[in-house]
């Protein structure tokens, strides 16, 4: 069994006076591509964001690759060569598309070099010198993608990336995420659209009211459709 | 009207453009801060006359205090050790106090950093008094030089020439370059940038020091021009910030423009009609405050 790379127990989170994550218990080996779904609300894109620190204040336990990392400051947190690609996307409107791409400094070994960024999302290579905030939402998404590649970190952290998108754009992101996966990238996704997730995961985790409601293999989705069904309100 | 000749045109264009240098360096410095930090910083003016005087200190007071009379630190090494100095102070006042204001409100960092101003002028008055002190400008630039129009102190032509540099460099830096991509990123989103990996926090107490070196400079190059006062930097303050109002805060390019433009046109409502001179710059910020809130160069929010 491929070593665990990513790790929290009892992962707890605040924002302001809210309690908002009540214990999450995850496990990420490598190479693994581990889905967070749930309704809206029930603290997916805050388990992404308690990883990395952005909560106002959490506890328990994140290891990444064996490294506790609950008391690092977020930059420490990302260096241990976690990728983030926020729910907003978090282009920089203020930079160019290529100022965007070549921004993140680099993690670990491997970053896709940038023409390689421009040749898997040959949109942007037309936009390179647009400013962010002038991209389209399909764009802007495949830019968020594409920088965290050039980083070189091998774990990934995909907070809705398919969220208002046509679907001609979710397909590419589906085939890029696998191609992602076939290369060997740990992937965690947050993802609505579990038509777009269940074929590219290996496990789900059902993430409910701050908690871990269950977690579902690829291969018991379709035995437990009912159950899949209510958890997510589908 | 029709007694202005070209020559007095052109004249007061130059002095005007003197003044305008130094809101620009300086108003640069600010927009620079709140940026990145969110922080009007009260200081600037304060950081601007303590450079001032350490350069005046370097060149006639180390000496004698060191029982040597003969030590000098010289304008050439004062314009670099004055600013760093400052810097230096300015980011330990960040690590130390304004950086437990961020997650509030933008009052109180305006609140502290003009406390700290005060207790500057303070302290500065206090060890030196309110009269002005002289600065001698280095012997290879007394003089006049012939500009064509008229003869100009040579000091003021370098001037000039040094702040516009400092001025264009300081936006090449910015805009142009991988280290002010960062910090237009940051400037944007700084809790994403340390997702990143970056180190933000460092980022932002160096930024600040750059800031204030900025300020610095402007007041080395200040100290034979102004008379060396613990107050020079407050008065001139006031229109520096009416300069960042109209040019838009936060934005670069638009300190620099805004602040020589409007050192011009001060220059030349000294020639028009001297009783508006002081006033010119308040009137033109309110019209821009009417007309465009965000500044002439500024991003509605």
């Amino acid at each position: 069994m491929p070593e665990t790379v990513l790790e929290t127990r009892g992962l707890q989170a605040w924002y302001g006076e809210s309690h908002v994550l009540h214990g999450i218990d995850l496990t990420v080996r490598e190479g693994e591509c581990v889905t967070l779904i749930g309704r809206n609300g029930a603290g997916r894109t805050t388990t992404l964001r308690a990883i990395l620190g952005l909560t106002d204040r959490r506890a328990g336990s994140v290891r990444v690759r064996g490294e506790e990392a609950i008391r690092l400051p977020t930059h420490r947190i990302a260096r241990l060569g976690l990728g983030y690609c926020p729910e907003e996307r978090g282009v920089y409107r203020t930079l160019t598309t290529r100022e965007n791409l070549t921004l993140l400094p680099r993690l670990g070994e491997g970053g896709l070099p940038l023409d390689e960024v421009l040749a898997l999302f040959p949109n942007l290579a037309e936009r390179a010198d647009s400013y962010g905030g002038r991209l389209s939402g399909g764009e802007q998404q495949m830019l968020a993608l594409g920088r965290v590649l050039t980083t070189g970190a091998r774990i990934l952290l995909l907070d809705e990336i398919t969220e208002g998108l046509a679907p001609v754009i979710v397909e590419a992101l589906g085939r890029a995420v696998a191609l992602l996966k076939s290369r060997g990238f740990t992937i965690v996704l947050v993802e609505q659209n579990f038509h777009f997730a269940r074929h590219l995961a290996d496990r789900h985790y059902v993430v409910e009211h701050g908690r871990i409601a269950a977690m579902i293999a690829a291969h018991e989705v379709a035995a437990r459709e009912e159950e899949v069904g209510r958890l997510l309100g589908i | 009207m029709s007694d202005i000749t070209l020559q007095a045109f052109l004249a007061q264009l130059t002095i005007g453009l003197i003044g305008g240098c130094f809101y620009a360096m300086l108003s640069m410095g600010l927009a620079i801060i709140f940026g990145l930090l969110n922080i009007i910083n009260f200081t600037h003016g304060a950081q601007f006359m303590m450079a001032a005087f350490l350069a005046w200190i370097g060149l006639t007071q180390i000496g004698p205090w060191l029982g040597q009379p003969d030590l000098q630190v010289n304008f050439w090494l004062a314009l670099v050790l004055a600013p760093a100095l400052v810097a230096v102070f300015g980011m330990a006042v960040e690590r130390t106090l304004l950086r437990r204001l961020y997650h509030l409100d933008h009052l109180y960092g305006l609140l502290l950093t003009f406390g700290v101003a005060l207790v500057m002028e303070g302290g500065f008055r206090y060890a030196f008094g309110v009269s002005g002190q002289g600065y001698e400008p280095p012997e290879i630039l007394q003089g006049p030089v012939d500009v064509g129009f008229m003869l100009l102190p040579k000091y003021r032509v370098f001037v000039v020439v040094a702040s516009l540099l400092i001025c264009l460099s300081t936006w090449y830096l910015f805009e142009r370059t991988k280290l002010g991509a960062y910090l237009r990123a940051g400037t944007e989103n700084p809790r994403l940038l340390q997702a990143f990996g970056i180190n933000v926090p460092v980022m932002i107490t160096l930024t600040y020091g750059f800031g204030v070196a900025l300020a610095g400079i402007a007041g080395v190059l200040a100290a034979p021009i102004m008379q060396v006062t613990p107050l020079m930097g407050g008065s001139l303050l006031n229109i520096v910030f009416a300069v960042v109002v109209i040019g838009g805060l936060g934005s670069i390019l638009g300190a620099m423009l805004t602040g020589l433009g409007l050192g011009l046109i001060e220059g030349l409502t000294k020639m028009v009609y001297p009783e508006a001179s002081t006033v010119v710059v308040f009137v033109i910020m309110a019209l821009a405050l009417l007309l465009r809130p965000a500044g002439l160069f500024g991003r509605e929010a």
